[in-house]
């Protein structure tokens, strides 16, 4: 037994920030908690973008050579090359985003409100804040600050440990 | 019939679950909650969540396209 109470626990080390990388997280963050899980999410370097008051998440088809798009019946492959070419990751963002409200996929900025809701646990890496020049004030109320130490303690009390 | 109804046709992974969640609580313990759905995930997924939270899941059932689940709040 991980910790003395029944609850079972699940921590998450964010650390992606593009709109198809943001998914994985906040659907698990989400649902764990719906199933009484003590949820905590340690956002640290692109991730630490997922908390930011205003939300503009993107996809890139810049490595990520698996990625096929549905398009006129058939799925049409984004080569990495592509991604040079200008307006195309504007055009993928576009398609994907009509895709997530065509397929009654929730949006990233309903995740994080139900997982805020549902008290899962945020910690914002404070290495990352300096790092990118970032304050407080650029992020939603709620995450703590913290750092890696803040992180092991956490995650040697969790039942499941995830590194997205 | 159930207590509650909650439509949640249309919407993908994971929101039927969510919403199940927040439907719930607004039933009282020992009452049940219907959930429509249309994500043919949905059916292990409310297993594993009635699993995982000890609430009963009474019935699941497919008409058509329309998954139906009945869920008895028990704690």
């Amino acid at each position: 037994m991980a910790n003395a109470s029944n609850t079972k626990r699940m921590s998450m080390i964010v650390t992606k920030g593009t709109l198809d990388w943001a998914y994985p997280p906040f659907i698990l963050a989400t649902t764990a908690a719906a199933m009484g899980l003590e949820v905590s999410m340690f956002f640290t370097f692109y991730g630490l973008t997922l908390l930011k008051k205003k939300l503009d998440l993107k996809i890139s088809t810049l490595g990520n050579p698996a990625m096929e798009m549905p398009m006129f019946g058939m799925h049409m492959g984004m080569p990495n090359l592509v991604s040079a070419i200008p307006g195309v990751d504007a055009a993928a963002t576009a398609m994907m985003k009509n895709l997530i409200k065509k397929k009654g996929v929730a949006s990233i900025e309903e995740l994080r409100a139900t997982a805020l809701e549902s008290d899962v646990q945020m910690i914002a890496c404070q290495m990352t804040m300096d790092l990118f020049e970032y304050t407080k004030d650029d992020m939603i109320e709620g995450p703590i600050l913290g750092g890696a130490a803040t992180y092991i303690e956490n995650a040697t009390k969790c039942d499941i440990n995830l590194f997205i | 019939m159930a207590d509650q109804l909650l439509d949640a046709k249309g919407l993908n992974c994971p929101l039927p679950i969510l919403r199940a969640k927040k439907a719930l609580k607004d039933v009282a313990v020992g009452g049940t909650l219907e959930v429509l759905a249309t994500d043919p995930g949905a059916v292990k997924d409310f297993e594993a969540f009635c699993r995982a939270t000890g609430n009963e899941l009474l019935s699941s059932k497919e008409d058509g396209k329309v998954f139906s689940f009945v869920i008895k709040r028990t704690g």
